[in-house]
């Protein structure tokens, strides 16, 4: 048993083209998410296609945030960027040490 | 002594009549068998043999900010010593031709390929704007061959490169009201790299002058063709993984990534003989009104116009436009310009 509690959480990851990385930063934060993990990714998906061979590989964006923000995440990129833009997003239970920092 | 008096005759007839003399064919093997070229060349068969050759991004990335700050700093440099008087006409019509070669690709990509108007406005836009690789290559192409271009022609590229993406982007927006975001697309090509390194090379080097150059000028000056011999390695590599998307986009798009370039090339040679540019001026002004882009042109047009094809404007500009240009369309600027304006 951890001496640490631990809190349920969701995080939400977002896997896209690296085009929309400003942008989607700037949503999640309006959305009520306290911070995110960035990291460079690359894959194959049904979207072959990037904007730029020279914009880098794909980017990978992590947030850990309550409940209702997750929702209201998944429905903004969902609404936002899936019928034009190569996107996955899926949302996972997490057990945060510290996690009231993230609410 | 009458064969030789003969000789020399028969070529000066040749050379006023006939596009493919030996000088103007010794012309164009000089371009392709230059390093340059040549390392486009390694490039495009490293990609079709499968090798697992490939320039690291941050290398390729150095490398383009090398070139770019090195144009840039180069042009700001003559700039200082140009008068207005002689800057002004060829600035103009830069400016014009940035304005009307996207109505030009947009109409004959709507009329002739019947295609919609979404991917039309999207390839507009690229082929409006300009490929700063495509001018590099162009400038070096004419030092080598003896023909200096002006200094100033690196200003030109910074004119030309926005002008045509606002005006391709606004025709898609104005024919229905649309979803994507026009002022990101807007901020995206003015705080991309390309303008910025630019725009900020020419200032600096306006700003400093020749005196001031000189202290950095060994380092962006000496080593400027070798790193464009590796940025070129980079290109081939990138237009060979276009090239297997050919099929996609059919013929009518392969026709216009050869005869629109053609056409924009002529239109500019003809329009250079009231500015006063020179001969290599000239020409390669016109490489850079040809060339589509494919650095600030896509990812702008990905944020406004999210559902163009990207297959369809990266495969042109990348796949067939840029290959074109750099092996045959440059020397056939030179020797056009030559003619209109010899």
């Amino acid at each position: 048993m951890s001496r640490h509690s631990v809190v349920p959480l969701k995080l939400v990851t977002i896997v896209t083209e690296r085009i929309l990385e400003d942008r989607l930063l700037r949503t999640l934060l309006d959305l009520g998410a306290k911070g995110y993990t960035l990291t460079q990714a690359t894959g194959k998906g049904s979207r072959g296609v990037r904007a730029s061979e020279w914009e880098g590989p794909d980017t990978k964006i992590e947030a850990l945030v309550s409940h209702d923000v997750a929702e209201k995440i998944v429905d903004h990129v969902a609404d936002a960027f899936f019928e034009h833009y190569a996107v996955i997003v899926y949302v996972q239970d997490a057990a945060v040490v510290r996690g009231e920092k993230y609410i | 002594m009458k064969r030789i008096a003969y000789d020399v005759r028969f070529r000066a007839v040749l050379y006023t009549r006939y596009p493919f003399t030996m000088d103007n064919l010794e012309v164009l093997a000089a371009n392709l068998l230059s390093p340059v070229i040549l390392a486009f060349v390694l490039g495009v068969v490293a990609s079709l043999v499968r090798s697992d050759l490939k320039l690291p991004a941050a290398l390729y990335n150095g490398l383009s900010i090398y070139l770019l700050l090195a144009i840039g700093l180069k042009g700001g440099v003559e700039l200082s010593r140009t008068p207005l008087s002689v800057f002004a006409g060829p600035a103009m019509l830069t400016l014009l031709l940035g304005l009307l070669t996207p109505v030009f690709a947009y109409n004959i990509l709507r009329r002739l390929g019947r295609m919609d108007r979404v991917n039309s406005a999207a390839i507009a836009a690229h082929y409006g704007s300009v490929s700063a690789v495509t001018f590099i290559v162009a400038i070096t192409f004419g030092t080598m061959t003896g023909r200096e271009p002006e200094g100033f022609m690196p200003a030109l590229v910074a004119i030309l490169e926005v002008p045509a993406i606002v005006v391709a982007l606004m025709i898609a927006f104005m024919r229905d009201r649309r979803a994507g975001s026009w002022q990101d697309a807007l901020h995206e090509v003015l705080s991309g790299r390309s303008v910025v390194l630019l725009v900020g090379g020419l200032l600096i080097g306006t700003l400093v002058g020749p005196k001031g150059f000189e202290p950095v000028a060994p380092f962006f000056k000496s080593g400027f063709q070798g790193a464009l011999m590796l940025f070129l390695l980079e290109m081939g590599i990138v237009a060979a993984s276009r090239l297997r998307d050919l099929r996609e986009v059919g013929f009518f798009l392969i026709a216009f990534g050869i005869l629109v370039p053609i056409l924009h090339g002529t239109l500019t040679i003809w329009l250079a003989q009231f500015t006063g540019l020179t001969v290599a001026g000239a020409a390669v002004l016109a490489a850079m009104v040809s060339s589509a882009s494919y650095i600030a042109a896509p990812a702008a047009v990905r944020i406004a116009l999210p559902e163009a094809n990207p297959t369809f404007y990266l495969t042109g500009a990348l796949g067939i436009t840029f290959p074109f240009n750099v092996t045959l369309g440059i020397p056939l600027y030179y020797f056009l310009a030559e003619w209109i304006l010899g």
